[in-house]
């Protein structure tokens, strides 16, 4: 037999492209903006004349949204999305703009913030400071910041949580920048049902933002320090301590499990596997029957699920959508999964508004004819996107579930 | 996770055997990697247009001239006969209108303007026949999109007699998209394509289209739905029709999206993006569970699983230097005998790896040592004896394999 080469080489499965194209047809930019050449132009066409001279790299290409959309279409497994972030990372010698900076630090602005939360949220909501913002660093005027809490997540859960300490078994939570300085409720929420499900949570040694909006801002060292020390904490969790690493953030757990091997070039293989969203635990344990869940019998929510694209990516909404239809009160719809434009920073960014909105406008259309109550999403900048351009409220699976049990019901029914 | 069928492969196969149980009640998942050959579709289907070069003029009755191995064979002519006739009801309730009629082909024109013979046509697109009741016809064609050969297509029409004159047209909506030409596709400018836009390009068809008695364009528009196409055609007025673009199909495309929506409102579970990347046969010969790439941790379960996951393009099968095989359950293809069989090195002549594929009992269920598998069933591109290409019968076989194994499934 004579020799051959058996297996790919290429990195990011790039010489499997074999120019089908439809990745483009799926490409939310390229449907808004042509200045952006495309996921097969910017990724492995490009990346053809990149490895030859790396002159080549095209300034348009910080245009992607790193939604991995293309990937997802892509019917060779061809990293797409990898490839294009990979050659901004390391084309791309522009300095980062300080409005990009202060974008991407989530933790450093929130710890920053929270003690002043009241007076920061009026000020970032005031016209004049919106203004100014627009004009000298760039950041759309027409965006709300998500407000900042005044007490922690963290403060709340080390000072004001029920006791964690007597469930015999526990879980790791990985709460993120906007359970720890936007929303604290979605953090409750999941406590409240863990609990009633007969777990403890634990929060990590160390927790340090996911990282994703310093990769998309090209801060990727800064990113790469706070993975390791991310990782660290979750070894102890996970093989130290023998419990499972559980997130509301699908963005989060996207980016600790695949952009930390993919882009940072972390090795995450010894913990990968017990890194998940919440829905999908629970979802687990109600499958193999190891937990019941009771649900309110008033509970009445008519509910469209919108798949964010890194769900989209993970391949999970089929447990997050699974739980909803769960509830007997609930009356569920799937949206059609398109992006919906926000993209984490992307969207702040003045030059990306317009595109940013355009990309989204099916989305928002769908949603109004449906006469919602909520819209369901994984993901805490599609909820800002959503409730930004729609009028309907969007709610984390999590905090929908915690709405709808029994808590009572379900403690009784789950007591070890 | 527990359904009642599990299909592989989310393509044309994979979606109407999904819609056909969905429609029966069944909880359905389909995994799909990425999205289907159905991108590339002319707009028309094929049903039987060729046996060893010969046109073929009755599919019906063609039937029994194919080896006894043909998929259709398998079905049996009635069988056939039967199933065709519930295909356009069928894609009608997903919002895809088709006409033509089994028993008799017609003549689709392709994007090089060469005619060649198919079985149903979506209601947008021209079949020669219809072509043949005009004298003058327009070929309005789209400044700077590349995807369309309006002279090939002029000197074809020439061949059956209609004379065409060639304009080009664009409207301020298209025009953005001419800053990047070469991602100026048939799908990129069918997102274009609604309210005004639509409004602004039939009143600049009008301009271009006096005293012609036919109008044809490229086919771009009617990216959600068949709307923007039906309000096209009224706000012309002219008789109008599309002609098939080269990839990306933006009717393609669309016929994917609306069998995926009416497979998602039948309550059925779409995984795009994900991959079956093994399956088990348990020692009864009956499939128990498949596992895919992302969903790590869990088994998928099923009574009856279906393998749509194509030829291969679509990786249903993988070749090998000296080996052919289906890479989910590792069944082997029967080869003919050494690799230098397998292809003749005249590359337009009939290739014999376009017939390899999965060989399967009366039923469709894939043989493994001999013996069928009892609840696994295989339909489309990934089924060997016949030859799409050469045969035309790619879309046929894909539809009726996927129907009658839903009936099959449905009735156990």
């Amino acid at each position: 037999m004579e020799e051959y080469q058996k297996e790919n080489i290429s990195r990011d499965n790039f010489e499997q492209c074999i120019k089908c194209t439809v990745c483009t047809v799926y490409c939310p930019v390229l449907a808004v903006n042509p200045d952006y050449p495309g996921p097969k132009q910017a990724g492995p066409d490009g990346e053809r004349y990149r490895l030859k001279n790396p002159a080549f790299y095209d300034m348009a290409l910080k245009y992607c949204l790193n939604c991995k959309r293309c990937e997802v279409a892509c019917p060779s497994n061809v990293k797409i999305g990898d490839i294009i972030q990979r050659a901004r990372l390391t084309y791309d010698k522009k300095p980062v703009k300080l409005r990009d900076r202060i974008l991407a630090e989530t933790d450093v602005m929130g710890s920053l913030v929270t003690p002043f939360a009241p007076i920061a949220n009026f000020a970032l909501g005031l016209k004049p400071v919106k203004a100014v913002m627009d004009a000298t660093i760039g950041v759309d005027k027409h965006r709300t910041f998500p407000k900042y809490t005044g007490k922690k997540f963290v403060s709340w859960f080390r000072k004001d949580a029920p006791d964690q300490s007597a469930y015999p078994e526990k879980v790791a939570y990985f709460h993120g920048c906007y359970v720890n300085y936007n929303y604290p409720q979605l953090g409750k929420d999941f406590v409240t049902i863990m609990n009633a499900i007969g777990y403890g949570v634990e929060l990590l040694e160390k927790e340090k933002c996911c990282g994703v909006a310093k990769i998309a801002n090209r801060l990727v060292d800064r990113a790469r320090h706070d993975a390791k020390i991310n990782l660290d904490s979750i070894r102890h969790a996970v093989l130290d301590k023998k419990m499972p690493l559980l997130g509301t953030s699908s963005t989060c757990m996207f980016t600790m499990r695949d952009e930390y091997p993919h882009l940072l070039g972390l090795d995450n293989a010894d913990v990968r596997p017990d890194m998940m969203l919440a829905t999908v635990f629970i979802y687990r344990l109600v499958e193999e029957g190891k937990i019941k869940l009771a649900f309110r019998p008033d509970f009445k929510m008519r509910v469209a699920y919108h798949t964010a694209c890194h769900m989209a990516k993970l391949g999970w909404n089929v447990y997050s959508t699974g739980l909803l239809k769960m509830i007997p009160g609930l009356d569920f719809v799937m949206l059609e999964s398109q992006c919906c434009g926000i993209a984490g920073t992307y969207g702040f960014k003045k030059e990306n508004y317009p595109t940013s909105q355009a990309i989204g406008n099916d989305l928002f259309k769908q949603i109004e004819s449906l006469n919602l109550d909520v819209v369901a999403t994984d993901c805490e900048t599609c909820k800002w996107q959503i409730e930004m351009s729609t009028s309907v409220p969007v709610m984390n699976p999590v905090s929908i579930i915690a709405q709808a049990l029994d808590v009572e019901k379900t403690k009784q029914l789950n007591q070890h | 996770m527990k359904y009642d069928t599990i299909i592989i492969g989310g393509g044309l196969s994979g979606l109407v055997a999904g819609v056909a149980l969905a429609e029966k009640k069944q909880k359905v998942a389909i995994v799909s990697l990425g999205q289907s050959a159905l991108h590339f579709s002319s707009g028309s289907f094929g049903l039987l247009g060729n046996i060893d070069g010969k046109p073929v003029d009755n599919p019906i009755e063609a039937v029994a001239a194919l080896p006894a191995a043909h998929p259709y064979r398998r079905l049996g002519v009635d069988t056939v006969m039967n199933l065709c006739s519930k295909v356009v009801p069928f894609f009608a309730e997903a919002g895809i209108t088709l006409k033509g009629d089994c028993a008799q082909n017609s003549v689709r024109v392709t994007p090089m303007g060469k005619c060649k013979s198919c079985w149903l046509t979506l209601d947008e697109f021209a079949t020669a026949g219809e072509l043949k009741k005009y004298k003058k016809a327009v070929i309005v064609s789209i400044s700077s999109f590349l995807d369309f050969y309006p002279d090939f297509l002029a000197a074809g029409l020439k061949s059956i007699g209609l004379e065409a004159s060639v304009v080009q047209v664009t409207t301020p909506e298209i025009d953005r998209l001419r800053r990047s030409t070469a991602e100026m596709r048939a799908t990129s400018i069918g997102r274009q394509l609604r309210g005004n836009a639509i409004v602004e390009l039939a009143d600049a068809i009008k301009k271009v289209s006096a005293g012609a008695d036919v109008v044809l364009m490229p086919a771009v528009a009617g990216f959600d739905s068949e709307e923007p196409v039906k309000e096209l055609r009224s706000l012309v007025g002219t008789p109008l029709f599309s002609i098939a673009t080269t990839p990306m199909s933006m009717a393609g495309t669309r016929m994917q999206m609306q069998l995926r929506r009416r497979f998602e409102a039948l309550g059925g579970t779409y995984m795009l993006g994900d991959n079956v990347v093994a399956g088990k046969i348990g020692g009864n010969g009956t499939v128990e569970y498949v596992d895919t790439a992302n969903l790590t941790e869990d088994h998928l379960y099923a009574e009856s699983f279906i393998l749509a996951s194509g030829g291969f393009f679509g990786h249903g099968i993988v070749a090998e230097p000296h080996r052919i095989y289906e890479p989910v359950f590792g069944f082997e293809v029967a080869t003919d005998g050494d690799r230098d069989k397998w292809f003749d090195r005249n590359f337009f002549a009939k290739q014999p790896y376009m017939s390899f594929g999965l060989d399967t009992d009366e039923s469709f269920r894939p043989l493994k040592d001999g013996k069928a598998v009892n609840n696994l069933y295989a339909v489309g591109a990934v089924l060997g004896g016949y030859d799409a290409l050469k045969e035309e019968s790619g879309a046929g076989v894909a539809i009726l394999t996927a129907l009658h194994v839903a009936d099959l499934i449905a009735k156990k």
